[in-house]
């Protein structure tokens, strides 16, 4: 108690040492907290609140709707302007835990009279939520270890680059909700299974219903727990509460699931999630067989009734699945997830899952950028688990192990493994600080070999010894917690500087240096949107690649054709066909669409790479896919993608290239180059003659970036 | 010769079996019969869907989760409650079976919305 008001110089205060702890923790946990937050602000302050990227704009779309019209409307909804003339069934498809997240926290604010606008709660909905999931990886880690684990964890996957990157400021997306809800989830079934009360059960039920409502990543959920279970059965760590928790959860939590409209049935159809009720029966079995052998306390007479039971069990099980799998009752694994497990197959079969570029492999690179020394904690950690092994400890060595598994086949999944990483460093982190600190505090004790009784003198005279012989065990830990502190303070100056330079860009919203030096910025996309909300007639339709259609709809509030929801493959072969044929067949494609504008992307002006012409060769994939007319060698000379003077007639005559390279080649673009220099592909263009019949140009932005054509009427006859 | 010597295992499986559950507590029992009565109604509406077909499926999918949820849910009780399970002695009962019937309130909720 001394020590206490020692260390406290205001003697007024008193705090226990129980008290300081506690006041410690909220400091360290409320100031984790603010950090979360804040540190995802960088793209706010430079530009402005404004929504990022593409699917976004629906997300926030959606959720203007909401607000507007309310629940009913929402839940009904039916969108005749995207995917004309086909129309698309929003209420039904689409996940409504972030749009209902950030219309409640919008109705909670207004009930208190703040006026805010529904964009800015968008805005920052998900550094909301990261603080959130800073949070709950507290109180995670001290279930898996203790406290000081659980604060380490918190600081850790406050500022980690794998969650930033989707949870910036602006980056109005699912994922900022969905990793919250998986971990609140994955926290409340092993407090479940550790407590094994039906209370927390439900509890994990809700969350599960809310990551369900939020993402579709909760089949990762529902294939873990099973395998969860699996693994405890196994390893002999089975017990009551388990059967408790997992029952309770697994069968409110699929009825609960079954509620959103978009998951329908697939809990009881779809193969995706046939392990999850695989693992149901086999615990009603298991745990059935384990109470007749309490009764029965007879072996022999158990051993006959468990064989006979087994084997009826095991047939009739796999009779079921066979005859549901080959009948086709059962779908079998759907591509997005049978990628996962055949990373090859998408390439092969599906060419708009592979031309996702967050769908790729992931590179070494990209771990180290995104986790850093997390990298080299993550097996110091599993080690410690191992060490410590609990039911705890094993969920999450597993989810550790399962989700780096998948982050190495798709980069948009280290986004999943960041928080296992966190939570595992932490525990290296946590026990190695402990113990060196422990070490630190030791006063090198006297022997008490010999006053000791007979027993223990031996022991004590040996740790006597033990002391004797470590004479810089006390530097050693000190320059060793000093090590420890510079990786951790290297970790974070990382992690910012990852965060301001590499994940608050909002891509819509382009920056450049100028030749003083002077910041850029290129706001060409608004441009164009708004040209089309201001300038076209009310159902005038757009016909564009499907990355810009979400934010046609939302900013220029025009009907487009096709847009990012990419449900109906063949409706984007056709506009794939379209820009890659002649432009009298594109006109033919583009009357029965009844198409008004065009709009393609062009970097050619300013050196910005992720334009159309340079994602062209998807579209041919894409559109040859359904169209065998469409043949990509008839683009490409010698298996090389040119759009110089040597490139395929094709290439220099469909669509896409004259839309991007009208009067481009009368433009000077750099000093020193010919006109008609193509800075993003770095020659000069092969046709720069071009003359347009069925189209006209209607609209390009100031740095040529987006541009629009009118489709003209068909001629009169006479 | 073989299946005498089964048929003799099963009965003396049977009446095995039959002594020991004689000696559980009767508040086991009851809960014992309620799991049956809902697995047997769950079995009669299997029956039944298998019998007209299943369209709405997901009544059918609400009905038959009823009855297999409420079984589970008791059975988690039963576990709760047996004083012979070391894990649970410090769980009063009273709190067992407010959890049980907070677990049905919400299961039957859910089931109401999901019914049509």
């Amino acid at each position: 108690m001394e020590k206490a008001t020692d260390l406290f110089s205001l003697k007024s205060l008193k705090l226990k040492t129980k008290q300081q702890e506690l006041l410690l923790r909220i400091s360290i946990l409320g100031l984790v907290y603010i950090l979360a937050f804040i540190t995802r602000l960088f793209s706010v302050l430079r530009y402005e609140s404004m929504i990022h990227e593409f699917d976004p704009y629906f997300n926030y779309r959606t959720t203007l709707y909401l607000t507007q019209k309310g629940f009913y409307d929402f839940w009904n909804w039916f969108d005749s302007e995207s995917w004309y003339p086909l129309g698309r069934i929003i209420g039904g498809t689409l996940y409504p835990g972030l749009m209902v997240t950030a219309a409640f926290i919008y109705w909670t604010l207004r009930f208190l009279r703040f006026a805010v606008h529904i964009r800015e709660v968008c805005v920052l909905t998900a550094p909301f939520f990261a603080s959130n999931t800073t949070l709950v990886a507290y109180f995670f880690g001290k279930e898996l270890w203790d406290s000081g684990a659980g604060l380490v964890a918190a600081a850790l996957i406050a500022i980690c680059p794998g969650y930033i990157s989707r949870s910036v400021a602006g980056s109005y997306d699912n994922e900022g909700v969905a990793i919250f809800a998986l971990l609140l989830t994955f926290y409340l079934f092993v407090k479940a299974v550790k407590t094994g009360s039906l209370a927390w059960s439900l509890a994990s039920a809700f969350g599960y219903f809310y990551m369900v409502s939020a993402w579709g990543g909760y089949v990762f959920i529902i294939n873990l727990i099973p395998l969860y279970v699996l693994v405890l059965l196994v390893v002999g760590r089975y017990s009551m509460r388990l059967y408790v928790a997992y029952n309770c959860m697994y069968i409110l939590g699929m009825l609960l699931a079954m509620q959103i409209r978009f998951v329908g049935f697939q809990h009881v159809q779809s193969g995706e999630h046939m392990a999850a009720m695989g693992v149901f029966f086999l615990m009603q079995v298991f745990y059935f067989l384990d109470w007749l052998k309490h009764l029965l306390n007879d072996q022999k007479l158990f051993q006959a009734f468990l064989r006979i039971t087994l084997t009826c069990a095991i047939s009739v099980g796999a009779i079921a699945l066979g005859v549901g799998t080959a009948s086709g009752y059962i779908s079998p694994w759907t591509g997005r997830f049978y990628s996962l497990l055949d990373p090859t197959y998408a390439k092969d079969h599906i060419p708009i899952i592979a031309s996702v570029s967050e769908h790729q492999p992931t590179a070494w690179s990209s771990f180290m950028f995104d986790f850093h020394i997390l990298l080299i904690l993550f097996p110091a950690g599993l080690y410690f688990c191992f060490k410590r092994l609990s039911d705890a400890t094993i969920f999450i060595v597993m989810y550790g192990l399962t989700s780096m598994y998948f982050a190495g086949v798709m980069v948009r999944l280290i986004l999943v493994a960041t928080p296992a990483v966190c939570l595992i460093s932490a525990i290296a982190v946590s026990a190695t600080i402990k113990n060196l600190s422990q070490l630190v505090r030791t006063k090198a004790k006297p022997t008490q070999g010999g006053s000791g009784k007979g027993t223990t003198s031996t022991k004590a005279s040996s740790k006597g010894a033990l002391d004797h012989s470590l004479p810089y065990q006390r530097n050693g830990a000190i320059a060793l917690l000093v090590g420890a502190f510079y990786l951790l303070t290297r970790y974070a100056i990382h992690c910012t500087w990852v965060t301001s330079e590499a994940y608050s860009s909002p891509s819509i919203v382009l920056a450049a240096r100028g030749a003083h030096g002077n910041r850029v910025i290129f706001d060409d996309y608004r441009e164009a949107y708004y040209w089309l909300r201001q300038n076209t007639p009310q159902d005038a339709k757009v016909m564009s690649w499907w990355d810009y259609g979400y934010q046609i709809t939302a900013m220029g509030n025009r009907t487009v054709i096709v847009d990012n929801n990419t449900w109906n493959n063949t409706h984007i072969a056709t506009v794939g066909r379209a820009m890659s044929s002649y432009e009298d067949e594109a006109y033919e494609i583009m009357r029965s669409l009844d198409v008004d504008y065009v709009l393609v992307v062009f970097g050619g002006v300013t050196g910005y790479s992720s334009d159309d012409i340079n994602k062209f060769l998807w579209m041919v994939r894409i559109g040859g896919g359904v169209f065998p007319v469409i043949k990509e060698p008839d683009y490409l000379v010698n298996g090389e993608y040119r759009v110089d003077k040597g490139a395929a007639p094709k290439m220099l005559n469909c669509l896409m290239y004259k839309l991007s390279y009208y009067r481009f080649g009368e433009l000077t673009t750099e000093y020193g180059q010919p006109p008609g220099y193509d800075r993003a592909r770095g020659v000069e263009i092969g046709n720069k003659d071009i003359k347009l019949e069925y189209l006209e140009e209607a609209f390009t932005t100031s740095n040529w970036i987006v541009r629009i054509y009118k489709v003209k009427p068909p001629k009169n006859r006479w | 010769m073989a299946k005498s010597s089964a048929t003799k295992d099963a009965q003396a499986l049977f009446h095995s079996l039959r002594s020991a559950y004689a000696a559980t507590p009767t508040n086991l029992k009851i809960i014992d019969l309620y799991v049956v009565f809902a697995i047997s109604t769950a079995l009669i509406q299997v029956v039944y869907m298998a019998l007209v077909g299943s369209f709405p499926f997901n009544s059918f999918l609400s009905g038959v989760l009823s009855c297999i949820g409420t079984a589970v849910l008791a059975v988690c009780l039963r576990i709760q409650v047996n004083k012979e399970n070391k894990e649970f002695k410090d769980l009063p009962p009273e709190r067992a079976f407010a959890d049980f019937v907070l677990c049905n309130l919400v299961l039957h909720l859910v089931i109401m919305n999901f019914l049509g």
